[in-house]
């Protein structure tokens, strides 16, 4: 696995030097990407980073030279790492509803899941990722009781993505107030690339 | 060529032909917008425009189609009918005459079903086919839209879903699914007659289309030239099937990167807006639909003549006091 691929993709019209480094990156290993253009290096860059890559940049004279290593951060899904134990892949947690589970009243629920994400600054393992689907929603946007403690779990380096078909049909799409506004197939990939995912 | 550079080589044409020597311009260089407007009489403008570009899908008809799409389109952003067109033809001597009739067929086929008529053309050797057509419209001049004239308070409306200029570069290298290819395909080749005509039934007070700038740059450049800002909200606007996908992928041509760079100054994101999503508004269109400034009192009857219609518009923001563009969630 010490192997490093080279693409040289100096010349190369976008979105060429992204495709020729994923191809290289799908391979396996270490990748080297050498582009001349600052758009290219940020769109290789997001691409390898968003595939849960890091990268390491060096302008040298004759090209910015990108050093990929994959599968160190969490996240680490869209590109396949030979042979990765699953307690390496991401742990999902959903959050489909404004309440944790079911009973006569719905106060209750809320009075739970609040707790939950009080608590949750403080157990072992902290989810990777928390989305939130449906009523879920609501809170994360302004005046939700659980802002700080949310801000709390993303300064622990939790993502936290929003469905933003959720925040629309609720009309609190200009009221969000902690985390990533997502799409569904981001969030469909998080989810079916999850090593484990734990539904509220 | 970048907005940028096109700004900085037209500038000495504008001053060879100064504004007031020529008064029946009534939109030239000066003020730039989506196709010349010339005044003959009281009753008549003539509209003239021509593009032409590079094959941007495999098949020859359909490359025909859009590229004549595309080309007329201006004139639907200026309010005209399309009444004449010429090709204007580039194509490699080894190229069989079967593909090149392909090509000119799908084009000649748009103009009939714009009411326009095909009546000649030129054609030259060149290393890469390229294909478009030069088209003269007519309009009243005092019917005529540009970008100049949106209003505070007024509502932004789209006629296409964007997305197409993603998808066909991503076919470009061989990884767009079908599905996606064929729904590009069909946006790109529909023509903007319909939407303008429904347009045209309202009060409508600015109308763009959205091409090479994407929607931030001819958005830019209505707010611009109207002395207002618009505001799109991200979560209304249409994409076609697959943009998203490969948005999400990094896949944006170097068109983006120069539609970024020339209009970043004046457009903001809301916190939350993913940079994906940035870029893909940034991203160049091809064949797009149009972009209005309606009246917020028409806009109930606007959308009810749309649906009568069975053609679909999106309402994707409104018009502020201010200037340039901001993308709310």
């Amino acid at each position: 696995m010490n192997m490093t691929q080279t693409v040289d993709a100096r010349g190369l019209p976008c979105p060429q030097p992204v495709i020729q480094t994923r191809k290289a990156m799908e391979e396996g290993g270490e990748v080297l990407s050498i582009v001349d253009s600052e758009t290219s290096q940020r769109n290789v860059t997001r691409m390898a980073e968003k595939s849960g890559a890091t990268v390491e940049a060096e302008q040298l004279e004759d090209g910015i030279y990108l050093r990929i290593t994959l599968g160190e951060r969490p996240e680490a899904q869209a590109v396949p790492t030979v042979g990765a134990a699953p307690e390496d892949e991401p742990l999902v947690l959903v959050v489909p509803s404004e309440m944790m589970g079911r009973g006569e009243h719905d106060e209750l629920g809320r009075v739970l899941i609040r707790a939950f994400f009080h608590t949750l600054r403080e157990v072992e393992p902290l989810p990777d990722v928390v989305v939130f689907l449906n009523s879920g929603v609501k809170w994360v946007v302004e005046g939700s009781p659980a802002v700080e403690d949310l801000r709390a779990l993303i300064e622990e380096g939790v993502e936290i993505l929003t469905c933003g078909t959720c925040l629309g049909y609720y009309d609190l799409k200009e009221n969000v107030a902690v985390g990533t506004v997502s799409n569904m197939y981001t969030i469909a990939e998080t989810m079916l690339g999850a090593g484990r995912v734990v539904h509220l | 060529m970048g907005p940028e550079t096109l700004a900085q080589v037209l500038r000495p044409l504008r001053e060879l032909f100064p504004a007031e020597q020529h008064p029946d311009l009534l939109v030239g260089l000066a003020v730039s917008d989506d196709a010349a407007v010339y005044k003959l009489d009281d009753e008549t403008a003539v509209i003239q425009t021509l593009d032409f570009f590079t094959p941007v899908v495999d098949d020859p008809y359909d490359y025909g189609a859009v590229a004549a799409a595309n080309a007329m389109s201006d004139v639907y952003a200026m309010g005209g009918e399309v009444i004449l067109a010429l090709n204007i033809c580039g194509f490699p001597p080894d190229l069989p005459p079967g593909v090149i009739s392909e090509i000119l067929r799908g084009g000649a086929e748009k103009v009939a079903e714009a009411g326009g008529v095909l009546a000649g053309g030129h054609t030259v050797d060149d290393e890469e086919p390229k294909y478009g057509l030069s088209v003269m419209g007519m309009v009243h001049p005092e019917r005529i839209w540009t970008k100049a004239a949106a209003q505070p308070g007024d509502v932004l409306v789209l006629t296409k879903p964007l997305g197409v200029g993603l998808i066909t570069t991503v076919l470009k290298a061989d990884m767009a699914a079908s599905a996606h290819i064929d729904g590009a395909v069909e946006s790109m080749k529909k023509l903007n007659r319909q939407a303008a005509r429904i347009l045209g039934q309202v009060e409508v007070r600015a109308v763009t289309d959205v091409t090479g700038f994407a929607l931030l740059g001819h958005g830019y450049e209505m707010a611009e030239k109207s002395g207002v800002r618009l505001r799109f909200h991200l979560g209304q606007i249409p994409f076609l099937e697959g943009a998203r996908e490969y948005a999400d992928m990094w896949l944006f041509p170097g068109g983006t990167c120069d539609n970024e760079r020339a209009y970043q100054h004046g457009v903001t994101f809301a916190p939350g807006i993913e940079e994906e999503m940035e870029q893909l508004l940034y991203t160049p269109e091809t064949s797009g639909g149009l972009l209005a400034a309606v009246p917020r009192e028409q806009l109930d009857a606007l959308l009810e003549r749309f649906e009568a219609a069975s053609h679909p518009c999106w309402v994707i923001g409104e018009v502020m006091e201010g200037e340039g563009v901001e993308v709310i969630i």
